[in-house]
């Protein structure tokens, strides 16, 4: 590096505001559908390796087949593993915020999703609760609009 | 079979969170015109060009265009872009070695950049990576995914926060020796466990931070490489591997890069890791990630990182040294920052690396990781092909 100052150079600001739209497709669509109207969290189960799929897809990544069967899992699993951040980050959600991969019960893969119900101020206290193996359950929101948001976040049991 | 192939120039850059004083395309000059005076030929001696970057960092969509002048792209090289995530630069260095292996080419210029500075947060950059569907709400980035590890690995094995400490403490240790490292400050156990939490358990000490850098290896065939050197880093072997995207694998321990493991080794006919190699640079942008790392590539058995780092079986003068550059903790521009280990790992063999020099390197390990947990490449060089 040069030995003037970094402050003297000049920097140019910059932004990307780009508006997108994702497509969910048939298997999220039902998904969120049946989030939405029957409160079931549904999977799909694959017809040679017979694991249970959760986010339901087309295909099956390990036997490269196409899915098909749809099948009911429990709003009620066990955190594989979890974070709570405690940092601001730029556009990310306010902290303190837990996030879990949970297993459902029925779910041979996990969920991605926050976790609630419990005070998150104090860490210590928080990963007494919040913690690798624990229970937890769904708590739905009342009105729904057929998004991953239906399920507010898991709450320790 | 592929053809011998050696690493015959290595160049670094500065590197800082911001590298104000040069533009884009400036920075990889930097990495490019010290790789061909480190191997004392001309851009005219490069025939192909493997460039890459992960985009969206520095917020130039397919920088590639703009750095091409940079890549030899006036002189007409063939050039292609490689970018897979934490990856990239190990997928560059791969890809650059299969160029020449192939016996398509007989030198490749393998070249990598990355602004992370350049943009306010990287987190919500690597948001922007993840399932817009199904998972983006969560707000997950990389913090948050060696978290999940941390969180996994305490939980199956009682590693301690104090151990993940321990691994930074010894990366800043060796940074300090790095005048390409980005933070060069030594960090005690105690001040290391005072940082506040980021994204329990990591500790701002357990989190790497946003560099801007560049860096930059030159393949060359046998024939070329007794050409241009007599002290080259041959590769004895090189690899990556893949796992699923979704959260179904196992997070406490790094199972891919055990398989991985297996394969180079046997590849360089290596029986027992840490009697055979004498050097290893490790893609740890979390302290627990060189604990999973030296467990899953056979230095110790699995659960047994943290205890391997306690004991300074990882430290300059241990059996296994990991890291003298200060590795990715110090140090994290990143679709560069794999192949930097690549460029340690040579230098090493080399008797190159100055100040962090390891007496008599005749066998290195260099690893990547990347995407969510699912990418990795790793790379053995040594002193004989």
């Amino acid at each position: 590096m040069s030995e003037k100052k970094e402050e003297e150079y000049l920097t140019i600001p910059a932004k990307w505001e780009i508006p997108y739209r994702h497509s969910a497709g048939k298997f999220a669509t039902r998904f969120f559908k049946e989030l939405k109207e029957n409160k079931r969290i549904m999977g799909v189960k694959c017809p040679k390796c017979k694991r249970v799929l959760l986010p339901p897809r087309a295909f099956c990544e390990r036997c490269f087949v196409p899915l098909e069967e749809w099948v009911k899992v429990s709003d009620e699993g066990t955190i594989q593993t979890f974070t709570i951040c405690y940092e601001k980050f730029t556009g990310l959600p306010d902290p303190p915020y837990a996030v879990l991969e949970v297993r459902l019960d029925g779910a041979d893969t996990d969920i991605l999703h926050l976790g609630g119900g419990v005070d998150l101020s104090d860490p210590e206290k928080a990963v007494k609760k919040i913690k690798v193996g624990a229970r937890v359950k769904a708590k739905w929101r009342k009105e729904r609009t057929g998004s991953i948001l239906d399920i507010e976040y898991f709450e320790p049991v | 079979m592929p053809r011998k192939v050696a690493a015959v120039g290595v160049g670094l850059t500065k590197t800082a969170t911001r590298r104000n004083d040069v533009m884009h395309p400036e920075l990889l000059y930097e990495a490019i015109s010290a790789a061909l005076k480190d191997a004392r030929i001309t851009m005219e001696g490069i025939d192909s060009v493997v460039y890459g970057s992960m985009d969206p960092f520095d917020g130039i969509n397919c920088p590639d265009k703009w750095d091409v002048d940079v890549c030899g792209g006036a002189l007409n090289k063939p050039y292609m872009k490689v970018t897979t995530g934490g990856t990239t630069g190990m997928s560059i260095a791969l890809a650059g070695y299969y160029h020449v292996a192939s016996g398509l080419y007989d030198t490749c210029l393998a070249v990598s950049c990355q602004r992370v500075g350049e943009n306010v947060d990287a987190q919500l950059v690597l948001n922007t990576c993840v399932d817009p569907v199904f998972e983006r709400h969560t707000g997950v980035g990389a913090i948050t995914v060696g978290a999940f590890q941390a969180a996994a690995h305490m939980a199956k094995y009682g590693t301690t926060q104090e151990q993940m400490a321990m691994v930074r403490v010894n990366a800043n240790a060796n940074a300090a020796n790095n005048p390409y490292a980005h933070l060069r400050f030594e960090m005690t156990l105690d001040a290391a466990l005072a940082t506040r939490f980021i994204s329990w358990p990591l500790r701002l000490s357990d989190c790497c931070p946003r560099s801007d850098g560049a860096c930059a290896l030159i393949f060359a065939s046998e024939e070329k490489t007794k050409e241009i050197t007599d002290n080259p880093a041959w590769v004895k072997a090189a690899g990556s591997i893949s796992d699923t995207y979704w959260p179904a694998k196992p997070v406490a321990d790094w199972d891919n890069l055990a398989m991985l493991g297996k394969r180079i080794y046997r590849m360089a006919k290596i029986e027992k890791p840490i009697k055979e190699i004498d050097y290893a640079e490790l893609y740890d942008a979390f302290t627990i990630q060189q604990i999973l790392e030296l467990e899953a590539l056979g230095f110790c058995k699995k659960g047994e990182g943290g205890k391997l780092v306690e004991e300074g079986v990882t430290k300059k003068d241990g059996e296994i040294p990991v890291n003298m550059s200060g590795g990715v903790l110090c140090t994290n521009p990143i679709g560069a920052t794999a192949m930097i280990r690549v460029a340690e790992s040579a230098l090493q063999v080399m008797g190159k690396a100055d100040r962090r020099q390891v007496p008599d390197v005749e066998t290195a390990l260099a690893h990547g990781w990347g995407g969510t947990l699912q990418f990795h490449g790793s790379m053995i060089l040594g002193k004989d092909p």
